[in-house]
């Protein structure tokens, strides 16, 4: 019966955002399709800083390929959406294989700071080459044209082909976790010697992940190119970097549902702070001080561990 | 032409030294605490203000701002190193980095509240704010003053880690903590030390900066914080000789490239990282990892 549970909710929370999607005024559908983005992004973030134990700094940049991607294939290609989140998808897997090729080489703090400064490469070329990605002002006028034959120039209507994308990413990087493959991302972060004796090239295995997350990144990207018609390039910047690690660490690193779970608390927090106070950022860096200090398993390991403790008999406490 | 290049050179150098003179702080913390400093760009930015606040309230007396900022920076450093970062030197990396991101957010919204979020210019130093001829050319006096200070600094640090008592103790904490607290050091207490005179460094390099970069933004520290890093990572982590090799190599790239080819210059920065760390991933200095 237990084990149901999880997916239980999961049909609960989709059929949740059906019923926005259907019945909701124009600010909740935006608020819910930033969730959503910024979900996508975190859940892919998290396979690398949950799952395999690397923590980047630069996935702003990848995010940014997304957007440049599919804004540079609307406006000199195609309209085409899904070809555009096609090339956006492309480009951010293609700077992951590059910047991951030498980041790799190293972990822990020494990966932290290469792809800090490597995601900071592409904030500088996004700024410098004015003629192609219009420098400071970004790339504006970025339009929506239907997306086979489904009309998704209103929010109402683009509001699905987001959570079509989303779901896709709930149950891909679902996949991924419970796969051979994931288990043994899971071993490099806990023992990477051990996983290379056992012959696995932990190396290629990281830049495995790193290029998924990075896939991820780039598809949130460019669904928020399209969402806000326009690409900005802060969004590169390493500022930005950091909000799938505070949304995963909001929510819960060890856990699957912990990116969501945060994307919605930051998404929200963050539009109530902006309403009644106009610097979020102070307000955001007490709270992000509260959770290190005091609440370091994020809002679904406490859940679970409260679960976790119902569920094992007294006397069993503690017990591995 | 070749006034040309000695004057890029120069720029290079002096852009160099002012890199070295942020990156100085955070090399020295990173070395002994072992943990990398993201506000350290907010300590830099908190040291050009309050530097620029006594300027205005001392009667323009440069001198006297230079000396009392970077103090005051000094006692916020200590509150966040005693009150937080102390009980997060056991934790995984990613809480570490967070914590100091969240000062970084906390001091840019703090200093928009008290200095507004424009741009204040900064005022003349007196005596150093002309310029003087170098090869027919005009060169800022203070750019040269900057020039000065780095190696300074640098002196000054080497002969406090290398000659004095404090020094060996701080470089026995380093590289051994247990070992170092088993024979009678007060580790935690030598831990808030250095991460006050870091935060010291930090905020001395952004009181230097208020004339030579001109302009003060609440953003200033974001992107120092940057070069700093890179500076960091190709000296090789924690390595003071190496971080000022790197300031300089970096300077002077980017000022060639500013002149020479100025769409990439940012660009160059990061190659230049690249480069070092496929051929020497541990950095100038570093020990490998």
């Amino acid at each position: 019966m237990g084990r149901y549970v999880p997916y239980l909710l999961f049909g609960l929370v989709g059929l949740v955002l059906l019923g926005i999607g259907l019945f909701s005024g124009r600010f909740v559908l935006y608020l819910t399709m930033r969730v959503m983005l910024l979900s996508i992004f975190a859940l892919g973030y998290n396979l690398l800083l949950g799952r395999t134990g690397l923590l980047s700094f630069g996935h702003a940049a990848f995010f940014a390929c997304g957007s440049y991607g599919m804004s540079l294939c609307f406006l000199h290609v195609t309209p085409n959406p899904l070809v555009g989140v096609f090339a956006g998808v492309c480009l951010a897997v293609l700077a992951a294989l590059i910047i991951g090729f030498f980041c790799v080489r190293h972990t822990e703090i020494y990966f932290a700071m290469l792809t800090l400064a490597f995601g900071m490469m592409v904030f500088s070329l996004v700024w410098n080459l004015r003629s192609i990605t219009g420098g400071d002002d970004g790339l504006v006028g970025i339009g929506r044209a239907p997306c086979l034959g489904f009309p998704i120039a209103r929010d109402s209507q683009f509001y699905f082909m987001v959570l079509v994308f989303f779901a896709l990413t709930v149950w891909v990087i679902h996949r991924i976790r419970s796969s051979a493959f994931g288990l043994v991302l899971a071993g490099i972060r806990e023992n990477p010697q051990r996983a290379s004796f056992a012959g696995v090239s932990v190396r290629l295995y990281r830049l495995a992940a790193f290029v998924i997350s990075g896939a991820f990144a780039g598809l949130a990207g460019s669904l928020a190119a399209m969402l806000e018609s326009n690409t900005n390039p802060f969004s590169a910047h390493w500022t930005h970097s950091a909000e799938p690690v505070l949304v995963s660490l909001i929510g819960g690193l060890q856990t699957f549902s912990g990116p969501i779970v945060g994307s919605l608390i930051f998404v929200v927090l963050r539009e109530i702070i902006e309403r009644f106070a106009t610097n979020w950022m102070l307000w955001f860096g007490i709270l992000l001080l509260v959770i290190i200090m005091g609440f370091r398993g994020g809002a679904m390991g406490r859940i679970e561990a409260f679960f976790a403790r119902k569920a094992t008999p007294r006397g069993e406490e503690g017990r591995p | 032409m070749l006034e040309s290049l000695v004057h890029v050179c120069l720029t290079g150098l002096a852009q160099g030294m002012f890199v070295w003179l942020v990156a100085c702080g955070l090399t020295l913390i990173f070395g002994v605490l072992r943990v990398l400093n993201f506000a350290h760009g907010a300590f830099y930015m908190l040291g050009a203000y309050f530097c620029f606040s006594f300027l205005s309230w001392f009667g323009d007396n440069f001198w006297l701002g230079l000396i009392i900022g970077p103090l005051c920076v000094c006692a916020i450093g200590f509150l966040m190193e005693r009150f937080f970062l102390r009980y997060v030197y056991h934790l995984d990396l990613p809480y570490q980095l967070l914590l100091t991101f969240a000062f970084v957010l906390i001091f840019d919204d703090l200093v928009k509240m008290a200095w507004g979020a424009g741009s204040l210019g900064s005022p003349k130093v007196p005596g150093l704010s002309g310029s003087v001829p170098i090869l027919g050319r005009n060169f800022p006096t203070y750019s040269l003053f900057i020039m000065g200070a780095g190696p300074l600094v640098a002196l000054a640090l080497w002969a406090a880690l290398e000659k004095t008592w404090a020094g060996r103790i701080i470089r026995a904490a380093s590289s051994d903590r247990e070992m170092a607290s088993a024979i009678g050091v007060r580790v935690p207490a030598l831990y808030t030390g250095v991460f006050v005179f870091g935060t010291w460094l930090g905020a001395l390099g952004g009181g230097l900066a208020v004339p030579y970069v001109g302009l003060l933004t609440p953003g200033m520290g974001e992107s120092i914080i940057i070069e700093a890093f890179v500076v960091v990572v190709i000296g090789g982590l924690g390595s003071l000789k190496g971080a000022f090799l790197g300031s300089l190599v970096l300077g002077l790239l980017s000022s060639f490239g500013t002149r020479f080819i100025p769409a990439f210059d940012m660009f160059l920065t990061f190659i230049l990282m690249a480069v070092v760390l496929l051929w020497r991933p541990e950095g100038f200095f570093g020990e490998a990892s």
